[in-house]
């Protein structure tokens, strides 16, 4: 056999094993959510309390709440999103298998991309299934419904990975968890600015494409550059 | 070409002997201009024909809207040397530029929301340019909160160093937000590569003053720095040589 094909087989072999890290990594998370249902539901739950507040505490009146919940509903994603990420390392660290993903031989960007799909199926999704019933109850003008959906789609896994950052670089700082908050905040703004304003544009009957394009640029972008930026604070502050 | 003097800038010990030197010349240039810039722009220039004198904030307006977010360019620049040659007075910089940059936003945003009132007839709006300035301040605050809560001195400059380029995402927002969105703020009054839209009576001296802004983050930034150096280097001999002499003094 030749150098050149055995070489090429090592290399496929490699990225062969790449790819079974990367949906071991995942499945173990899932198996890890579905064992701890609590961990996965609080947010959730979290997210329902935060859109029955605002009828509650602004004006339960059915118009003003139209004009309300595309905003609501973001914010509550946005808050529940943000609380489920500070157990996103946290537990890891805890026992141990941090400094086991950190030590494996696999790339460790491709194992932080396979963690943070794991996040967002256990949290971002029972956002997005959760989120039709909300805007239901805060009267939501159903032709807004697919910008909702598709601006959440599209949003809440930047929102995982835009908070993993912060998560990453606040994993062993005690009490870390008003600082990811401080941290993750700003970069989640634009994502905000946008999701609503797709909302928004729908309930006034006008084209949102350019809304869900911007996020998805966005969410190119962090695909692309977040699980690096993650990769690399975990192995700083594993120093 | 000769780069010794640019390799030696890179020493905190050549640093703080030659900003000492160059401080009071800096201190000085800077007053002057600060003068100039603010005197001439605050007394003489004329009135502008549709805003009246309300304009005339634009003279501390501007220069600390661009310098809050060239901070945070210079900030993310000092990060990558951090990351990259891992050198020491790079990251002093990024931790001494943080509250500076954090004061100048905020600076940039009360003068704006005191522009605003006459001009708007609003002190705030969640206009792009206003709210992009307002997440450049919490990203400020960010950094310095980060910087605060990590011990270690190495792992907390790494560690700001990557927050801060994750920030940088926000600057070209910043910048094109008036292009971008058509809202309330104005658009870009000086461009490098067109002709200016204001008279060179009011150019000048803003010009001036914006000059001036950078000269006094220069001092105050190599103020932060010797302090800085002096804390980090603390159990060398040169500190404890300066000390001492201060103290005989």
């Amino acid at each position: 056999m030749s150098d050149s094909s055995l070489r090429g087989r090592s290399l496929r072999g490699r990225s062969l094993q790449g790819s079974r890290a990367f949906l071991g990594l995942v499945k173990r998370d899932l198996v890890l959510a579905f064992r701890t249902p609590g961990q996965t539901l609080n947010p959730v739950a979290f997210y329902l309390m935060v859109a029955s507040l605002f009828p509650l505490g602004i004006a339960p009146e059915k118009e003003l709440l139209s004009q309300l919940a595309g905003g609501i509903v973001w914010i509550g994603a946005l808050l529940a999103v943000l609380l489920s990420l500070d157990s996103l390392f946290r537990s890891d660290q805890e026992d141990g298998s941090l400094d086991q993903l950190l030590l494996s031989p696999h790339p460790l960007p491709l194992l932080v991309l396979a963690k943070m799909s794991a996040h967002w199926l256990t949290t971002g999704v029972a956002l997005i299934v959760m989120a039709p019933l909300l805007a239901l109850m805060l009267h939501l003008p159903t032709q807004a419904f697919p910008a909702l959906m598709l601006s959440l789609l599209l949003g809440t896994p930047l929102m995982s990975l835009a908070g993993g950052i912060g998560a990453a670089l606040t994993v062993r700082v005690q009490r870390g968890g008003i600082l990811l908050t401080l941290l993750s905040l700003p970069l989640y703004i634009p994502v905000l600015i946008f999701g609503t304003g797709a909302v928004q544009s729908a309930v006034e009957g006008m084209p949102y494409s350019g809304h869900l394009l911007w996020i998805a640029a966005l969410l190119m972008l962090g695909l692309c550059l977040a699980p690096l930026a993650i990769a690399a604070s975990l192995r700083i502050v594993a120093d | 070409m000769n780069w010794t003097f640019f390799h030696k800038l890179g020493s905190p010990k050549w640093f703080y002997e030659i900003s000492g030197k160059w401080l009071p010349w800096l201190a000085i240039l800077a007053a002057l201009l600060m003068a100039t810039g603010l005197i001439w722009g605050l007394m003489f220039t004329p009135p502008d024909y549709l805003q009246g004198n309300s304009y005339r904030i634009i003279f501390l307006h501007v220069p600390t809207a661009f310098l809050a977010s060239a901070i945070y360019v210079m900030m993310a620049s000092a990060g990558v040397v951090t990351l990259v040659w891992k050198m020491k007075l790079a990251d002093m910089a990024l931790k001494c530029c943080a509250p500076i940059g954090a004061s100048f936003c905020l600076l940039a945003l009360i003068s704006g929301a005191i522009w605003g009132k006459p001009t708007w007839g609003t002190w705030w709006v969640w206009d792009a340019r206003l709210t992009s300035m307002l997440i450049l301040l919490f990203l400020y605050m960010g950094v310095i909160a980060l910087r605060g809560a990590i011990r270690n001195v190495n792992t907390a400059a790494k560690a700001c160093a990557i927050l801060t380029l994750v920030g940088v995402v926000n600057i070209p927002i910043i910048k094109f937000s008036v292009q971008w969105w058509n809202t309330l703020h104005q658009g870009a009054t000086l461009k490098l590569t067109e002709k200016p839209s204001m008279a060179p009576e009011m150019l000048w001296p803003l010009l001036i003053s914006i000059a001036a802004f950078y000269l006094f983050f220069t001092v105050v930034l190599i103020l932060r720095l010797r302090t800085e150096i002096l804390d980090r280097e603390r159990r060398t001999k040169w500190v404890h040589k300066i000390v001492l002499t201060r103290l005989g003094n």
